[in-house]
Parts: structure tokens; C-alpha cells; sequence
């Protein structure tokens, strides 16, 4: 099964010999877009990779799955499953030199529909991305105030007091949910249009298309910004977190290994998956930029580099962003005890420097024993540090929830808040370069535009379909929506398309032909571990990884969480199930991807046996004419 | 003259002990001082001074509330002091040192000189609590536009531009190259040589079989 190799004929006349590549090479003859220089490509991928789930995913699978442990087995499939994927996206995209589309069709066409599932995976993605963008806009545009509209109440109609919801609930909490997104308490009631948010998503888009507008000429020279400037901001956070107090308590909490974690399998599963997703693969970007390169360059060398820095991003901005929370979590700590002290003192009309942070317990046991009675009647909250930290810190909770109350406390909050959010907005703007490659080439290839059209006309189109798209999510119950589309419209096609794209390169387009490519390319044939790895190992945990994903999934029961100021939980958000007409957009947004691959296969191979019967036929006749 | 004043002082001041030993007067407020809360260091000690000084204060809002009537310092009786700084105080009317001045009244003075007070100690509305008068909440400073809005005009002025710029700047290049046919001759002469140049080397033909147009129809 090892060399194992499925019948591949008329590939030798898809593609260019090697010596074709290199006479293309040096005449320069090729149409393609090409990189000006090594680094806008580098930047380009490192971009690619490295986005918002590298800030808010990493860090929260970090600390709830054990901490420090955490890492061995990040580490390990780091180094099993995405070292080798990203190896193969970029060898296969630099040799055959077509997009993702192109590149599955040329290995084989009944393998076009692994190319399309990729485009509608993109698509999906870019749609509610751009969406995240635009609120991470919002903030950045409010942040240019002296005091943060998220740091205290607004003040109801008749300026009696402040907002009911608000008091209930906390500023940020009011901010995010009532003045950002206006969510209603449920995904059928959809709240019509909020037009700030119309008016950011926008903005969004317009960015994204002036970056975008002439394809890798533009990005390429936008990723000198929007690749670097995030590291530059994580290091003035960190530098400025450090600072802080109680920011070692967070790093502290972030990694004490908890070794027993790496016993439950959820942990590998989630160590798997985030690798998968932080890679950015099967996306069809990673292709197409790599299809732009010179056909001898190191792309093994690329591939070990770029899962390094991604690696290493991720570990870095975990702790830059704990530092904050353990400052966020001790100020709330602090707030706690010194509640429950003033409390004391008022009801039992003691001097204030009779109980300090130090003697708070003694002093409340004793209290206890003597009037247990008025010390119920007093309703003292527990303090504990742990659980301040372990408050809800993944996704947009931690962007825009925790991480703007801890801005609020910090001195001279505006600035940091606008460097966080530029920060975030450049994440997520480079990771939109590469969804957008993975859209805009399939479609080229699919000829969905005019020939006579320029590359600016294409663009333009594309990014205005997907902001007319987008306006679902900018909803009342356009949070609601996103979520859907995050878990089940970006998860299971990626890992099928993936499991695919392995299968093919080394079964259907021939290990042996891809090793001689790579020794074309790159000068050696490529060792021991690539071997291993392309073809036994990360297919596998690519399998168990969708087996288990599927199996999850599907034995869960399908809920979300809402914000509804009207349950009796509230300020916790209240778990509802979804309506019924649900499960047909899940099908859609996870179905018809992976569906689309064994299809298309089909429906290609039903065209070529009803051409050849044609042709067939036609000879028949013509030999019977001659006759 | 000098009798009918100390007279009155020691009716007073027993006046006011007989009130402290009674039970609570409805006119009361409860007053609570957070000092070490509020200054941390720089905390100074309670004492008997501190009490006098709350008592002028407070007799300085009698006065500026109900102007023409010359509130005293004997007319703040304060009692029940603790160690939490925490005390209850009613202020006797001037025409009958026996009659409390209504609640309402002194929440009116002690609301319109609430800033005075406060800063005499240092403190704050949270720090200067007087239990049932509640802190006038600020009004809060809206601007007339959004400061949101602004910026994101400034950014999406600055994109458009941008856009314009990339798109139009191409079709000016073009027009200028289109209007300097005498360089373009001198390029040609240049290209001529190094075709030249390059001739023996571009014998080969090569097949390209690699073409956009033959992709899906070659099976």
C-alpha cells in the first residue's frame, strides 16, 4: 500500500516536462503573476497562517487543556501533520504552477471537485471573516475617545440611572452585545440591518479590495504591513503586560502543566485541529502563492520555516495575552475582596485597618462563629483567582469582552486599545489575502469571468458578491449566524478536502513522479520523514481526526448560546436549540463540499464515457461511410 | 450676659447628650467615612477636630441653603461615633434648639454643598456617604457627532482615494506612452539586438501542451 499507485494516464500530456519548467523559467515566458522578492512571499504566507485563531484559540486551548502540557502534543502533530501538508501544498503548487483548482484538475479531472470544494470553503470562510473585520473596525473607530465607550453605563432615557440591561450585566458586556451587534435573544428573530455595522462591513470590504485589487502585485507590497506590524504590537503588549500587576499569575496559570490532560483524547483532538486550522491548509491559498515562485525554490526550507515562526507566534501571543488577563483577573480579584471587606466593616462598625486583604479569612471565620447569622444576611461573594482566570477567554468573548475591560484599567487606555484592535485588524486582513486567492483563481480557472475583463473588474465583482452575501451577518442575529458558519461551514469540508489532497498527490499523482519533482526543484530527493509522513502517517491522523469530528459532532446535540436580557440567567448566556430549517444550511455549508468532490468524479467520468461513446459512434459511422 | 450664654451652651450640650441617648430621630442621617479607603497613605487620623470641622461644614450648608439664618456649630448634634468613622447627626433649628430641622431640608443644603463638603475632607461622594442621599449622577458629554464617525470618514476618504489612484493611474501611464512614439523607436532598436542575441537559443519549439484553453477537454 506503500507504493501503491491508481492508473493516471495522459498526466505526462497535462503537464510541463521539466525541462518546459525551466525554459519558461528563463524566458520569462509564462503569464503568471510572480513575487517581486522572496520576502513579500514569505510575509505573504506567514500572513496567511498566523491570524486571529493564532490570538484567540491558541491561548484558551492552552490553559483548559492542561497548560504546559498542552504543548507536547500542539508540538508533536505540529511537527507530524503540518510540517508535511504545508510541504505538499507548496511543492505541488510551485511544480505544476496552477491554482488549486488548476492544480487538482491537472493531476487528474475527475479530481476537479476537490478544487471546488476548496473554493466554496474559502468563499464561506472570506464571507463571515470580513465580518469580524468589520467589527474589529468598530472598535478601532471608537476607540478615539478619551474615555472608552465600553468603560462605564450609558444613561437610560429620563437620566434617572443607568441602562437596566447594562447595570445587570457589565459596560463591556453592554457594548459588545446591545451597541455593537443590537443582538436579538434568537436566531429567528433577525432584527433587520444595523447600519453602523453596514457601514464598518463596508469599510471591510473597501480595504480589503484596495489591498487585492491587481492580485499578489498589491498584496504583496500590503503584507510588508500587515504581516509585521502584529509582532510589533504583541512585543509592546508584552513589554507593557509584564508592567502590570498580577500578570505572572496569569503566565503562571497559562502554563502549569497539568500532565494529566494529555490522557483524555479531546486534548490530541483539539491539539490536531487547531494545528490543521492555524496552517490555513486545504484553504487552496497556500497553492496558489506558492504556484508564483521560481520553480527552484527551497520550498522544504519554506515549509519548516513558516511552521516555526507559526509555532512560535502562537506560544508568544498565548502569553502576551495572559499577562493581560492575569492583570484583568487579579484587578477583579482585588475589587472582589475589597467588596466583601467594606461590607464587613459596614455591618459590623469596625476600623478600616482592622481587616486587611491579609487577614480577610481569619477575620471572617471569626465573625462567623460569633454572628453566623448576619454574616449570611451579608451575602459575601467567593474570591477566587482561578476561576477570574479561567473566565470564558476564547474567540470574541476575549477579544471584545475581556480584553477591552482589561484595557479600561489600564492607564492611558485609548492607545492600547487602538494598537490591540490594529493589531487584530491586520491579523485578520492578511488571513483574508489568502481566502481571497482561494476564491478569485478557482473562479479564473472555472472561467466564470470574461477573458477581456482586467484583473481589477474580477476583484471588484468577487468583493462586491461576497458584501452583499455578508449582510446576513450584520443582523440582528448576525452573530447567531456566524457562529453556525465558524463551526460547521469552516470544519469538516477542510479536513475532507485535506484527507483528499494527501490521497491524491501520493496515490493518484505518484509518490515516486513528486519525489522527482522535489529533486528537480530543490536539488535532493526529499528523506526518510517526508516519505513517512506524506504517506502513511498524516493521512492517517487526518482520518482519525475527521472520524472523530464527525462522530462529535453529530452526537451532540445542536445548540448556541444567546444573549437574552429577558432569561433568568442573564447576564449568562442561555443555551437554545436551534429551529429546524437549521440542519438545511448546515447541510449546505458542510454538506455540498465534501458531496461536491465524489460528484463532480462522477459527473466528469459520465461526460468522458458518453464523449467516448460518441466518438465511438462517429468513427463507427465514418468506417461505415467508407465502406 | 456672659452667664446667659454659658447658660445656653450647657442646655445645649445636655440637650444634645439627651438626644444621643435616645433612640434614633426620624430626621437623622447616617453619615459613613471611608478615609483610608480613599487616601491610602496619605490618611489622616479621625479625631475631635475632624468632628468639628464636619460640624462647620455642615453648618456652612445650612447657612448657604437657607440664607439669612446663621446656623451655629451647636446646632449639628452628632452622636454615635465608631471606629468605623461612621456617626449619625440631626441639626436642631435655630428659633427651638428642642425642634429637628426635616429631612428634606437638610438633604437639600447637604446636596447643594455636597462638592464643599467633600473636598473639605478629601473625599469623595463614594468615600462621604450620607446613607439616603443619593450621589447626583454627572450627566454624561455627547458630542454632536459620533467621534466613531469622524474617523471613519477619514479612513473610508482615504481608501477611495486610494482606489482611485490605482485605478486611474494605469490608464494615465498608457496614454503617455501612447504620446511618445520617439522613445518607443529607440526601445525597438534596443529589443532588435537583443533578439539577435538570443536567437540561437530560441531553435527549440515547446509544446505547450500546457495550455488554458485544452485543460478540460483533454481527458
Amino acid at each position: 500500500i506503500m507504493k501503491l499507485k491508481l492508473p493516471n494516464p495522459g498526466l505526462e500530456d497535462r503537464i510541463l516536462s521539466h525541462q518546459q519548467l525551466d525554459k519558461v523559467e528563463e524566458e520569462e515566458a509564462g503569464d503568471r503573476p510572480k513575487w517581486d522578492n522572496k520576502a513579500q512571499y514569505m510575509l505573504t504566507c506567514v500572513g496567511f497562517c498566523v491570524g486571529l485563531g493564532n490570538v484567540w484559540r491558541f491561548p484558551y486551548l492552552c490553559q483548559s487543556h492542561g497548560g504546559g502540557a498542552f504543548m507536547i502534543p500542539f508540538l508533536i502533530l505540529l511537527v507530524l501533520e503540518g510540517i508535511p501538508l504545508l510541504h505538499l501544498e507548496f511543492a505541488i503548487g510551485q511544480r505544476l504552477r496552477r491554482g488549486s483548482l488548476g492544480v487538482w484538475a491537472t493531476i487528474h479531472p475527475y479530481l476537479t471537485g476537490i478544487g471546488v470544494a476548496s473554493m466554496c470553503v474559502s468563499l464561506t470562510i472570506s464571507l463571515y471573516y470580513n465580518t469580524i473585520i468589520a467589527w474589529i473596525l468598530w472598535y478601532l473607530f471608537n476607540s478615539f475617545q478619551e474615555t472608552l465607550p465600553w468603560s462605564q453605563c450609558p444613561m437610560n432615557a429620563n437620566l434617572t440611572g443607568i441602562i437596566s440591561e447594562c447595570e445587570r450585566s457589565s459596560p463591556v458586556d453592554y457594548f459588545w452585545y446591545r451597541e455593537t451587534l443590537n443582538t436579538t435573544p434568537s436566531i429567528e428573530e433577525d432584527g433587520g440591518l444595523q447600519w453602523w455595522m453596514l457601514l464598518c462591513h463596508v469599510c471591510a470590504w473597501s480595504f480589503l479590495y484596495i489591498c487585492i485589487i491587481r492580485g499578489i502585485e498589491t498584496t504583496g507590497k500590503a503584507v510588508y504591513v500587515t504581516s509585521t506590524l502584529p509582532y510589533v504590537v504583541l512585543t509592546v503588549f508584552l513589554i507593557r503586560g509584564l508592567t502590570l500587576k498580577g500578570s505572572f499569575n496569569g503566565v503562571k496559570f497559562l502554563f502549569t502543566p497539568d500532565l494529566s490532560e494529555l490522557a483524555k483524547p479531546t486534548t490530541w483532538l483539539d491539539a490536531g485541529a487547531q494545528v490543521f486550522y492555524s496552517f490555513s491548509l486545504a484553504f487552496g491559498g497556500l497553492i496558489s502563492f506558492s504556484s508564483y515562485n521560481s520553480v527552484h525554490n527551497n520550498c522544504e526550507q519554506d515549509a519548516v520555516i513558516i511552521s516555526i515562526i507559526n509555532g512560535f507566534t502562537s506560544v508568544y501571543a498565548a502569553t502576551v495575552i495572559y499577562t493581560i488577563i492575569g492583570f484583568r483577573a487579579t484587578e477583579r480579584f482585588d475589587n472582589c475582596l475589597s467588596g466583601n471587606i467594606v461590607a464587613l466593616l459596614n455591618a459590623f462598625e469596625l476600623a478600616e485597618s482592622d481587616i486587611t486583604d491579609s487577614s480577610y479569612d481569619q477575620v471572617v471565620q471569626r465573625l462567623n462563629e460569633t454572628y453566623p447569622d448576619v454574616i449570611q444576611g451579608l451575602d459575601l461573594k467567593t474570591c477566587n483567582l482561578d476561576t477570574f482566570l479561567s473566565e470564558g477567554v476564547e474567540g470574541t468573548g476575549l477579544a471584545f469582552i475581556v480584553f477591552t475591560e482589561a484595557i479600561t484599567k489600564m492607564p492611558i487606555s485609548p492607545l492600547w486599545a487602538v494598537l490591540f484592535f490594529i493589531m487584530l485588524f491586520c491579523l485578520g486582513l492578511s488571513s483574508m489575502f489568502g481566502n481571497i486567492e482561494g476564491i478569485i483563481v478557482p473562479l479564473q480557472d472555472l472561467k466564470v469571468f470574461p477573458k477581456t475583463w482586467p484583473k481589477e473588474a474580477t476583484t471588484a465583482v468577487t468583493c462586491l458578491i461576497c458584501c452583499a452575501v455578508g449582510l446576513i451577518f450584520l443582523q440582528g442575529s448576525g452573530n447567531y449566524w456566524l457562529s453556525l458558519f465558524d463551526t460547521y461551514g469552516g470544519s469538516i469540508p477542510l479536513l475532507v478536502v485535506a484527507f483528499c489532497e494527501m490521497v491524491s498527490v501520493v496515490y493518484i499523482y505518484g509518490i515516486d513522479r513528486f519525489n522527482d519533482d522535489i529533486k528537480f526543484m530543490i536539488g535532493h530527493k526529499p528523506n526518510f520523514f517526508w516519505q513517512a509522513t506524506w504517506r502513511v502517517i498524516s493521512p492517517l491522523i487526518m482520518l482519525f481526526i475527521l472520524v472523530f469530528y464527525i462522530i462529535t459532532k453529530v452526537s451532540e446535540k445542536l445548540l448556541y448560546k444567546a444573549w437574552d436580557p429577558e432569561s433568568e440567567k442573564f447576564p449568562t448566556l442561555v443555551e437554545k436549540t436551534y429551529p429546524v430549517w437549521i440542519y438545511v444550511i448546515i447541510f449546505v455549508l458542510a454538506g455540498i463540499p465534501c458531496i461536491a468532490i465524489p460528484f463532480i468524479a462522477v459527473w466528469k467520468c459520465v461526460k468522458h464515457s458518453s464523449e467516448s461513446i460518441n466518438l465511438f459512434f462517429f468513427t463507427f459511422q465514418n468506417i461505415q461511410i467508407n465502406l | 450676659m456672659l452667664g446667659k450664654i454659658f447658660f445656653l451652651l450647657c442646655l445645649s450640650s445636655a440637650w444634645a447628650e439627651d438626644l444621643c441617648s435616645k433612640a434614633v430621630p426620624p430626621e437623622a442621617y447616617y453619615v459613613r467615612l471611608s478615609i483610608k479607603t480613599a487616601l491610602g497613605d496619605k490618611a489622616y487620623v479621625w479625631n475631635d477636630n475632624e468632628m468639628f470641622l464636619f460640624q462647620a461644614t455642615l453648618a456652612f450648608a445650612m447657612r448657604s441653603q437657607f440664607s439669612g439664618q446663621e446656623y451655629n456649630v451647636s446646632n449639628i448634634v452628632v452622636c454615635d461615633e465608631t471606629p468605623r468613622v461612621s456617626f449619625w447627626f440631626v441639626v436642631t433649628s435655630l428659633e427651638d434648639p428642642s425642634r429637628l430641622v426635616s429631612r428634606g431640608d437638610v438633604e437639600q443644603a447637604v446636596r447643594k454643598s455636597r462638592n464643599r463638603i467633600n473636598s473639605a475632607f478629601l473625599l469623595t461622594d463614594q468615600t462621604l456617604e450620607f446613607i439616603g442621599i443619593t450621589p447626583t449622577l454627572a450627566a454624561p458629554v455627547a458630542p454632536n457627532t459620533p467621534p466613531w464617525l469622524i474617523v471613519f470618514g477619514v479612513v473610508m476618504g482615504a481608501v477611495f482615494a486610494g482606489i482611485l489612484v490605482l485605478l486611474v493611474l494605469p490608464l494615465i501611464q498608457k496614454k503617455r506612452k501612447k504620446n511618445q512614439p520617439m522613445e518607443d523607436e529607440d526601445s525597438d532598436e534596443e529589443t532588435q539586438v537583443k533578439t539577435a542575441e538570443n536567437g540561437p537559443e530560441r531553435s527549440g519549439v515547446y509544446n505547450m501542451s500546457f495550455s488554458d484553453d485544452d485543460k478540460f477537454t483533454q481527458m
